[in-house]
């Protein structure tokens, strides 16, 4: 067993939790802190007590994260400064995105969105070249890429949080109401869990399985804007004029993009084990992220995907309790997001206790990823219920 | 699993009741059941459930009708077989866990001190140090200190010839699988009982039938009523039109529904709704008022319901569910359509009620269905992605009912819409419920009436009025003979023309003319026709004061075009009447639900375990350590394994880290065999 640096610098009494921080750590503590309470105060007049208890909620969630994974901090910190320059810029008047520079061209949502667009197709594309290259260069610059994308798409989705309430204090609301706007909060969750694990694994070899989902995704965002003209801020619909959306819609994404993920790695994993048993000392059975990571790291994308989607369809049940009268009904929205959660629960059954591993389960994960998928848009496509997303 | 013993008797004996306990309790089982839940509850997605039986006949047919009916597709999620895979799974879940769980408290309590030296050898995490001139006693001093600074507990027990050490951290994952199995079973057992299983209980015992004769609920026979507390739980609905009250909600099952009553009143004070610049509805509002004379005395409770803000009164939850027309009074002026004279009816109604109307061939029944205010709907000719919506004002819909029974359903605009630059009055026919309308449209006159047309119509179907204007100018050629001739084609023309439109014209022109000459007869019939046509509406124009003799405007010529379309789609209209809205006085209704339940904590606290136990699961990790240690010749042998029954890279590390800590002390481990 190889033994780490950290290994070698741990002590012999392991200190407590609070005593391992930094001046870094509290820093960033007090910076948030400091932060949220601002925007509560600021933004008071706003507020409900749920509300209130989200802000403060999503600001202690968001300290954790941070202590958890450093790079998280300085993601929040570049998005925090380019949406504040962008409602500095804003001001009150929404018409300013026609005509003022820095709006019209990085900060403006749509804007954010073409260069988040943009970032990601090229990450993707250099995920890949690094993978064939095995240039640390290229690796890196994809790295920088996909972060660069992940920072300009969050600022424009709080940017346009913001301008919806520009156009009308009675027509703003979070930008997760409709299928345009969640997909690119699917794209933004993905290229996250995705970093996390890139960090983690000290590994750049999933990245371009990775990105190929979240360029799909974007794929799909261009057709919807340019063909459907999608993009256009909507008043939000009674029914999802409540705090619920606020909570259930980010942890049912959570569990998507988790999912999308685990389902592309599955993809890599097929790959790699063809390339293994067919050309042993091909290209790709050398560049391809080898077996047990690919195996590991899918696992740990389901069983996190797993927990938020349970998180997320229990959150979803209480808002129907509240807007609908019962915690269940039925409704085909809801039954797809059961089907999805009995699906993986096989699929943890069958690897935990029946030790079931490699392909199959990689073809599970992928097969899983399309019954997501159709509770994600299928159900918005071809069902009636009383999901109110909207249809295409 | 590799550290879960579960250890069960060689020789046990197979009884039927462990062979059912040992299947019930089997993965296999689990997962398939799993899997077959999830496949089934598709049915129900896809088709859509507890709509209205006519609704499933004319979509699939008589025969398929019946064998959905006995699958129970129309309410899947009710139906045995599907409450009985549920309740499969609830069961499989809970042998599973009463076979796994003493294993488990087991695991949580006990150290271990039993282990083989191989076995520790075999673990994937061990070291092993031979420490020349060291006790045992220190040695175990060493490694204990070592555990406790890293939060392991222990146990030590001297085996004679070695000690072992067994310590263990993080034993409330195990909790991780008694809370998320606990959860599934609990809220299966309470979404059970917040379940229709009560009602169906009754129903399967004679109890109570459901009702599915169209009546009030005052007529409603006592055998299809639920008094409060009959049932534990129930979702109803009930519309309430403003200025009303109700004291009950109706349970919609199957293709009838129940009443059940309500041990207050709910009276609908007032009802709202709000819609943004964009014509989007922005808000639904019920004004209530509760009358409880028990609880609340002579002062009733006041309450504002919207979307996502019920009112929770006493064990009873009240929601904004839905809205509707509550009987809005409408004015409507009937012109005929297939007479020669003109005369309007004004009549007044109510939406929800029937008016007779005398046509030709005896009473028709108009059955007003629906009042809208607004109709927000595409611009015309617009494309999906536009998003350009227009009001198109306040609509009527209605049934038309022939005496022989048979029905049209209608919807007519009460302002002219403009299309194209001109205005029409819109008018929509269907013969079946959720196809496409057809439209007619009636052009709009200069005092923005359809008055126009219809005389123009009418005037067309006076048949002697007609004679007498076509035989009125002398004949051209001094033939009065060609002249009534002439005078008898132009009336069949027009009369083919009323009852079938253009098509019917060519079709005569088809049947009676040889095919060499077809086309130019036909030709001829259509502007014979046309002057025909022009001559009465200018007959018309004159009778409205104009002097067509100067000259006809452009607006004129328009309208005796759009006119022409119209009056050829009249045949299809199929309808005797043009009802026009000439009024309204707007009633709205509120659909409210009435919720009440008795295991929804049951529920959420299942949800609360389910929430805890996969984080706990996934996220913490049961994990062992063991110490080995035996006194050999001139020093100590000290082994050291470990396993974690999750995240085994982060296992690895901890035993990493640990290993390090021993090493700095203790000096280096021995290089490991199978490094
Ligand atoms: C809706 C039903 C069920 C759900 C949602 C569920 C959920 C889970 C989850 C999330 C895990 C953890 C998997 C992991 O850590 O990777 C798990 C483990 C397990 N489940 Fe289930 N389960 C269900 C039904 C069952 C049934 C019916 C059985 C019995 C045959 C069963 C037996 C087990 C066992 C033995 C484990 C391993 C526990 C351990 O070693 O820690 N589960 N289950």
């Amino acid at each position: 067993m190889a033994v780490t640096r950290e290994a070698m610098l741990e002590p012999w009494e392991q200190p407590a939790f609070w005593r391992r921080l930094t001046i870094w750590d509290a820093l960033w503590t007090l910076l948030v802190a400091v932060g949220a309470s601002y925007a509560g105060w600021f933004y008071r007049a706003e507020m409900d007590g749920y509300e209130v208890a989200i802000l403060f909620g999503g600001a202690l969630a968001l300290i954790a994260w941070g202590l958890y994974w450093k790079p998280a901090r300085l993601f929040a910190l570049a998005v925090a400064l380019l949406a504040l320059l962008a409602l500095w810029r804003y001001g009150t008047d929404y018409e300013l995105r026609k005509s003022d520079f820095l709006l019209k061209y990085f900060l403006e949502s749509q804007a954010a969105f073409m260069w988040m667009s943009a970032l990601y197709v090229l990450a993707t594309v250099a995920y890949f070249a690094a993978l064939f290259s095995r240039s640390e260069f290229v690796g890196k610059t994809a790295t920088a890429l996909t972060w660069s994308a992940t920072v300009l798409g969050m600022t424009g989705l709080l940017t346009r949080w913001r301008e919806s309430y520009l156009l009308g204090a009675d027509i703003g609301h979070i930008p997760v109401s409709n299928l345009y706007e969640v997909f690119i909060l699917f794209a933004l969750i993905t290229a996250l869990l995705y970093l996390f694990y890139e960090d983690r694994h000290r590994t750049r070899a999933m990245g371009g399985f990775a990105l190929l989902a979240i360029s799909g995704a974007v794929a799909f965002l261009l057709w919807y804007t340019f063909d459907r003209e999608a993009h256009h801020i909507q008043p939000l619909i009674p029914a999802l004029q409540s705090y619920w959306m606020k909570i259930h819609v980010p942890a049912n994404f959570i569990g998507y993009g988790a999912f999308a993920l685990a389902a592309m790695l599955g993809v890599a994993y097929l790959l790699r084990q063809r390339a293994e048993t067919r050309h042993p000392d091909g290209l790709l059975a050398v560049v391809l992220p080898p077996l047990e990571l690919l195996d590991d790291v899918m696992y740990k994308a389901i069983a996190l995907g797993f927990a938020a989607f349970t998180i997320a369809t229990i959150l979803g049940a209480l808002w129907a309790a509240e807007a609908w009268g019962g915690y269940w009904s039925w409704d085909p929205k809801e039954t797809w997001a059961l089907i999805v959660w009995l699906n993986y629960a096989a699929w943890l059954h069958l690897r935990l206790t029946k030790g079931w591993r490699g392909a199959p389960m990689a073809w599970w994960a992928i097969v899983g990823l399309f019954v997501t998928l159709f509770a994600f848009l299928g159900v918005n496509m071809f069902l009636s219920g009383l999901h109110s997303y909207g249809t295409l | 699993m590799s550290d879960t013993v579960t250890a069960r008797k060689p020789f046990q004996r197979r009884t039927l009741g462990w062979v059912l306990l040992e299947f019930l309790g089997s993965m296999n089982l689990a997962i398939t059941l799993l899997v077959v839940v999830a496949v089934a509850s598709i049915i129900g997605t896809v088709l859509q459930q507890n709509q209205s039986y006519p609704d499933y006949v004319l979509k699939f047919g008589p025969f398929w009708f019946e064998t959905f009916d006995r699958l129970g597709l129309y309410d899947v999620y009710g139906a045995v077989w599907f409450i009985a895979i549920l309740g499969f799974l609830v069961l499989s879940t809970s042998v599973c866990l009463y076979r796994q769980v003493p294993g488990m408290a087991r695991e949580m309590v006990r150290f271990r001190t039993q282990v083989r030296l191989e076995s520790l050898r075999g673990f994937h995490q061990h070291a092993e140090w031979w420490l020349p001139e060291q006790l045992p006693g220190s040695v175990l001093a060493e490694v204990t200190g070592a555990f406790r600074a890293r939060g392991y507990r222990w146990r030590v027990q001297d085996h004679g010839d070695h000690q072992v050490a067994a310590a263990m951290k993080g034993r409330y994952q195990r909790l991780g699988y008694l809370f998320t199995h606990a959860a599934v079973v609990v809220i299966g057992i309470g979404g059970l009982l917040d379940g229709n299983l009560w009602l169906k209980l009754k129903e399967w015992r004679g109890e109570i039938a459901v009702e599915t004769r169209d009546l009030a609920a005052r007529d409603v026979p006592p055998v299809s009523r639920l008094a409060p507390g009959a049932t534990p739980s129930f979702r109803g609905n009930i519309m309430l039109p403003e200025g009303s009250a109700a004291n009950f909600v109706f349970l919609r099952l199957r293709d009838g529904f129940l009443v059940q009553e309500l041990p207050f009143a709910i009276e609908l004070k007032d009802f709202q709704v709000e819609y943004h610049a964009t014509g989007q509805p922005k808000s639904f509002v019920s004004q209530v008022r509760i009358h409880d004379r028990e609880h609340l005395g002579d002062r009733p409770l006041e309450a504002t319901i919207r979307v996502n803000h019920p009112l929770i009164y006493r064990d009873y939850a009240i929601y904004q569910s839905d809205f509707g027309d509550g009987g809005s009074k409408l004015e409507l002026r009937i012109w005929p359509l297939t007479g020669g004279r003109l005369e309007p009816v004004e009549v007044k109604g109510e939406v929800g009620g029937a008016l007779k109307v005398a046509g030709p061939a005896g009473l028709f029944g108009l059955e007003l269905t629906e009042f809208r205010l607004f109709n927000l709907m595409p611009e015309p000719g617009a494309r999906p992605g536009d998003r350009k919506f227009r009001n198109f004002g306040p609509s009527v819909g209605f049934k038309l009912r022939a005496p022989a029974g048979e029905a049209r359903e209608y919807l007519n605009y009460m302002a002219p819409v403009q299309l194209e630059g001109r205005w029409f009055f819109v008018s929509g026919v269907r013969a079946r419920p959720g196809a496409e309308f057809a439209y007619l449209h009636i052009p709009a006159d200069a005092n923005d009436s359809p008055e126009r047309f219809l005389r123009f119509n009418a005037r067309l179907r006076d048949e002697e009025g007609l004679r007498a204007l076509l035989t009125r100018a002398p004949a051209p050629t001094g033939n009065p003979d060609f002249q009534r001739d002439l005078a008898q084609v132009r009336l069949n023309l027009v009369e083919l023309f009323l009852q079938g439109g253009f098509a019917a014209v060519t079709e005569r022109a088809r049947a009676v003319v040889p095919a060499d000459r077809l086309q130019e007869a036909t030709k001829l019939y259509l502007e014979i026709l046309r002057d025909t046509l022009a001559e009465v509406f200018i007959e018309v124009l004159r009778a409205e004061g104009m002097k067509p003799e100067q000259g006809v405007g452009e607006r004129e010529d328009a309208f005796f075009n759009d006119a022409l379309s119209a009056l050829a789609t009249l045949p299809a209209y199929g309808s005797p009447f043009y009802p026009q809205l000439t009024g309204f006085q707007q009633v709205e209704a509120s659909g409210l639900q009435v919720t009440h339940s008795n295991a929804t904590g049951v529920v959420y606290a299942g949800f609360a375990f389910l929430s805890i136990g996969v984080f706990l699961l996934f996220y913490t990790s049961h994990r062992r350590l063991w110490a080995w240690i035996a006194a050999e010749e001139g020093g100590s042998r000290l082994i050291l394994a470990g396993a974690g029954n999750r995240r085994q890279a982060e296992f690895a590390r901890e035993f990493a880290a640990l290993e390090t800590v021993l090493a700095r002390r203790l000096g280096a481990p021995e290089p490991r065999a199978d490094n």
